[in-house]
């Protein structure tokens, strides 16, 4: 182990020992997303860098502060992507954090290959538990059902269940060919044509619709693209234009996001009809994902969204007293507490950050 | 033991299925080693628990005498057998729970079972418990064609998602071989794989949602149709979690639309590590497969005999690449993929022109076990994955050691994921030949391990890889594994014994390979 990992072993272990809380916080990027914690500082930048990346192996190995444009830009250069499109929200943003917040971007929701969440794509981690263990789980490689899958439960843990030390995640080749189309239609109109498209063999790689404006982004064979482009008609998209918008959603600098209104982020089926609640909205993920400003309370916003059978995150602003995200199930929730106490007996890490008795 | 895989052998002359059922039920007593572990059962505590089961299921849900339970001592992997206490066969979701809360009062071990083809005995009775199996809870419960989703219950065979779907023109990706016969909540314990994972993923990509029931009957649902359930992904640890979490009692799968063609490339090698450099070499290109899958050349000479399949017998590995899509995107992706494979010294490529030739090319990796059944009495299939750029080099590893133990391996596997599956060919009725059999076997997953690789890349670890757990994971890691088990199933009732080994255990384990006091074959040089 060398020395920038030990020292956060050792740090941790004496945190434990004093039951002194812990905030982990990297490049500070995420710090509106979820519920406030309290605690001392824990930066965990220094245990960073690229520890092993095989670009046919399709797997990159990097310690948790390693920076996210770091490491995609490395990927670029090897012609590879970060599937889940992860958005940054700011220059620092880490890879651990990436993680830990579990946020994935437009591309979550596509066909084929590139299909997932960033849990999707994690093969495999190390974690200093809440007694200043390091524990490793999974490996490098593609299939491997050896243990429990504890790395994938790290993707969006937000660092209650321990310092995420390094990660391996499954890297794609980008895609040779890309174009985005653009459709005049109203929202339920564009959620019915989503899922139509989305059963057949299209390679869709992103959705949005807005203002009345349906935007589809294919990618994958030249061959394939060219084919959906005369199937599918609309208009076309600039490609760099498109590039610029695509990114301006990920990092929500696009000027739905702008203003003061608090921003909730509504998890719903594809399927799901027009949110109850008529506010400004946008969507992603064929449907599934619905950004919604509104000033509404949050237990009229999580009605809306469990009439619509999903359930609402306060993702930026507004009054996080009843939390940030939508409360657990008792039994759920009772695991939750377990799994906690056992990776971290001295409730030191992230306190509250994700549920106010975790 | 009778046989790694009892009926393997007749697998070709009767149908696939009756090849399941006899895996199932393979009722021959065992003889050798690994049985004789088996304990016997508690006449007075079956009596009872019989008697509470009996008031609320039907007579013939309950089986405890031994011509009953016999059919369950084991699953696909017969070298361990064990009678279970009593069997229970639930219908319903009510009475799954009433099982678990009554074993959990009296704090009897449940074994959750689906179709019994696990090769990691993982489905494994336990003397003292209960074995619950899900068969009979078989219903698809309904197919969302617009949401592209199917929600079942736990008992639906793997293929039989896929059919139902097939009228919307959507399947199920996930395709374990044994897809005709095993179940979902197989599949969702196991996170099982199959040729098309390469490209659509593994089991864990394509499950949406599992309800289920903890170990004291309260039910849980995990995951969710809506993306991002909130508060921790649990269904990350449900899935692979090989029935010691919760019992799965309904799932929801996601579905994805069928391809319009697929088209197959078939290409043969001089040398086993040039094949597996012209695997890199795809990748590298920026080529996702629809299926990667390999045979050494061994594999290839004893299914061709069997499938006919044109397999090239000079060739020291066939590498078979298939790409799927429309025909303007299947054209354009076999045309790169053809000159990736020369550029990389494939000898010879053909690819395939129809269906029926696609079919063809098929037929001998998918009858490879088969055949490696009517080779030999018995064979012994590993499932170790290793880094892509190690192939060549683990593929020589292990036919080096072939002298060593004076067995045959045949190599057929997933070379895109790098999972392989070496078939140990070995005679069962030579308790000599199985003990050299069960060496072999542990020698290639210890050499995966050191590879950089895992003992199990889609069969899971059950009761069969506790050891090699020992030398892949550090005790911490081990000792996080159990808390997660005990987070789920603070009791310990639910399938206990399985894929965690024991302290003891890595201690006995540990001085046997360093002090080789304990080897059961002194004369052979170890790693
Ligand atoms: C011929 C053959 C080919 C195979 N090919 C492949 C392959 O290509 N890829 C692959 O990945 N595997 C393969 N396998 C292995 C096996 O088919 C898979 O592991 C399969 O998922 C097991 O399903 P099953 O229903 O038979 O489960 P079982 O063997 O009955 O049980 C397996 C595990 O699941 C648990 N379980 C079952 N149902 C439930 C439930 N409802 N709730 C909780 N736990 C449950 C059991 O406790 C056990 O731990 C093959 C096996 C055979 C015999
Ligand atoms: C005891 C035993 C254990 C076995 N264990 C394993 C195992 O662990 N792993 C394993 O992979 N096999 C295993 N097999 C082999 C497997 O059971 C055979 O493939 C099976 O007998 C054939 O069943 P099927 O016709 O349903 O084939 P399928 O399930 O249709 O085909 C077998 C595999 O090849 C792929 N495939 C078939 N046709 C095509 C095609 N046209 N295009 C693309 N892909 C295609 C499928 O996706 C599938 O994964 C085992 C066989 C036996 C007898």
């Amino acid at each position: 182990m060398d020395q920038a990992l030990s020292q956060l072993c050792e740090t941790v272990r004496a945190a434990s020992e004093s039951r002194t809380p812990l905030l982990i916080r990297a490049g500070g990027t995420k710090d509106f997303y979820g519920n406030t914690a309290e605690g001392t500082l824990l930066d965990p930048r220094r245990v960073a860098g690229i520890v092993d990346y095989e670009p046919t192996e399709l797997v990159v190995t990097a310690r948790a502060g390693t920076s996210l444009s770091e490491l995609e830009q490395l990927l670029t250069e090897n012609g590879q992507m970060l599937a889940f499109e992860p958005p940054h929200f700011g220059a620092n943003a880490t890879i651990g954090g990436c993680i830990a917040a579990g946020l994935s971007g437009p591309r979550r929701v596509s066909f084929g290959p590139t299909y997932g969440g960033v849990r999707d794509f994690v093969l495999g981690a190390r974690l200093v538990d809440g007694r200043g263990e390091l524990l490793s789980f999974g490996g490098t490689v593609m299939k491997n059902v050896a243990g429990y899958d504890v790395s994938r439960l790290l993707a969006g843990s937000m660092g209650i269940l321990g310092v995420i030390a390094e990660v391996s995640i499954k890297v794609l080749p980008r895609p040779i060919s890309h174009h985005t189309l653009c459709f005049e239609m109203p929202e339920v109109a564009a959620v019915y044509k989503l899922n139509e498209w989305a059963g057949r063999p299209l390679p869709l790689s992103a959705s949005v619709w807005y203002d009345g404006a349906l935007y589809l982004r294919l990618a994958g064979a030249s061959a394939a693209v060219s084919a959906a482009r005369l199937q599918l008609g609309g208009e076309d998209f600039d490609n760099r234009q498109a590039d610029a918008f695509w990114t301006s959603i990920r990092e929500q600098t696009h000027p739905f996001f702008d203003g003061d209104a608090p921003l909730w982020r509504i998890s719903v089926p594809s399927t799901a009809p027009v949110l109850s609640i008529d506010e400004p909205s946008l969507i992603e993920w064929n449907g599934s994902l619905r950004w919604l400003r509104t000033n509404r309370s949050a237990e009229q916003v999580r009605e809306c969204a469990r009439q619509a059978g999903g359930h609402a995150t306060l993702f930026r602003g507004g009054d996080r007293s009843a939390g940030a995200f939508t409360p657990l199930t008792p039994p759920i929730a009772a695991i939750h507490r377990r799994l906690k106490t056992q990776f971290d007996p001295a409730n030191i890490f992230n306190r509250g950050r994700l549920y106010p008795d975790l | 033991m009778r046989r790694a895989y009892e009926g393997a052998g007749a697998a070709g002359r009767r149908t696939r299925q009756s090849f399941m059922i006899r895996a199932m039920d393979s009722a021959t007593p065992a003889p050798s080693s690994p049985a004789e572990r088996s304990l016997p059962v508690d006449a007075i505590r079956q009596r009872s628990l019989v008697a509470a089961l009996r008031a609320f299921l039907p007579e013939d849900a309950v089986l405890f005498r031994e011509e009953d339970t016999r059919p369950y001592e084991c699953d696909g992997l017969t070298l361990f057998r064990q009678l279970p206490m009593i069997v229970a066969l639930p219908e319903t979701e009510d009475q799954i729970r009433r099982i678990l809360r009554l074993c959990h009062e009296h704090k009897v071990p449940v074994v959750p079972r689906g179709a019994g083809t696990g090769l990691s005995g993982s489905a494994l009775p336990h003397h003292a418990g209960l074995l619950l199996s899900l068969a009979k809870l078989n219903r698809i419960l309904s197919i969302d064609a617009r949401a592209r989703t199917a929600t079942v219950q736990p008992g639906v065979r793997n293929l039989a998602i896929s059919e139902a779907a097939a009228r919307h023109r959507l399947y199920y990706a996930p395709d374990p071989s044994s897809q005709i016969a095993c179940t979902i909540g197989g599949n969702v314990a196991e996170n099982s794989g199959g040729v098309h994972c390469l490209k659509y993923g593994l089991t864990v990509h394509n499950v949406l949602r599992v309800r289920g029931l903890t170990s004291d009957g309260e039910p849980v649902e995990f995951g969710g149709l809506a993306p991002d359930a909130p508060g921790l992904d649990l269904l990350a640890l449900v899935v692979g979690s090989e029935g010691m979490l919760a019992v799965v009692t309904e799932v929801t799968v996601r579905l994805v639309p069928v391809a319009q063609t697929a088209r197959c490339i078939m290409a043969s090698f001089a040398d086993i590590g040039e094949a597996g450099d012209a695997v890199a070499a795809l990748i590298a290109d920026g080529i996702i497969p629809a299926g990667l899958e390999m045979l050494d050349q061994a594999a290839s000479r004893l299914v061709e005999p069997f499938a006919n399949a044109g397999y090239d017998l000079d060739a020291a590995a066939v590498l078979l690449c298939e790409s799927d899509g429309t025909p303007e995107e299947v054209a354009e992706e076999i045309e790169r993929m053809s000159a990736v494979l020369l550029a990389a010294r494939a000898t010879r490529i053909q690819v395939s022109n129809s269906e029926a030739e696609r079919l063809r090319f098929w037929a001998g990796r998918k009858n490879a076990f088969p055949a490696a059944g009517r080779a030999s009495p018995a064979y012994y299939c590993m499932d170790g994955t290793i880094p892509r750029r190690r192939l060549g080099e683990v593929l020589k590893a292990i036919q080096a050691l072939e002298p060593k133990y004076r067995l045959r391996c045949p190599n057929v596997f997933h070379a895109g994921d790098g999972n392989l599956h070496p078939l140990i060919l070995f005679d069962d009725a030579d308790p000599d030949s199985v003990a050299r059999a069960e060496a072999f076997g542990a020698e290639i997953l210890e050499l995966c391990v050191q590879m950089g690789g895992t003992v199990t890349g889609e069969h899971g670890v059950g009761v069969e890889k506790l050891d090699q757990m020992c030398s892949q994971f550090g005790r911490p890691t081990l000792d996080a594994f159990l808390a997660v088990k005990g987070a789920f199933d603070p009791a310990g009732l639910l399938n206990p014994g399985k894929v965690i080994p024991t302290l003891h255990r890595c201690a006995e384990y540990g001085r046997m390979r360093v002090h080789g006091g304990k080897i059961r074959f002194p004369e052979l040089p170890r790693f």
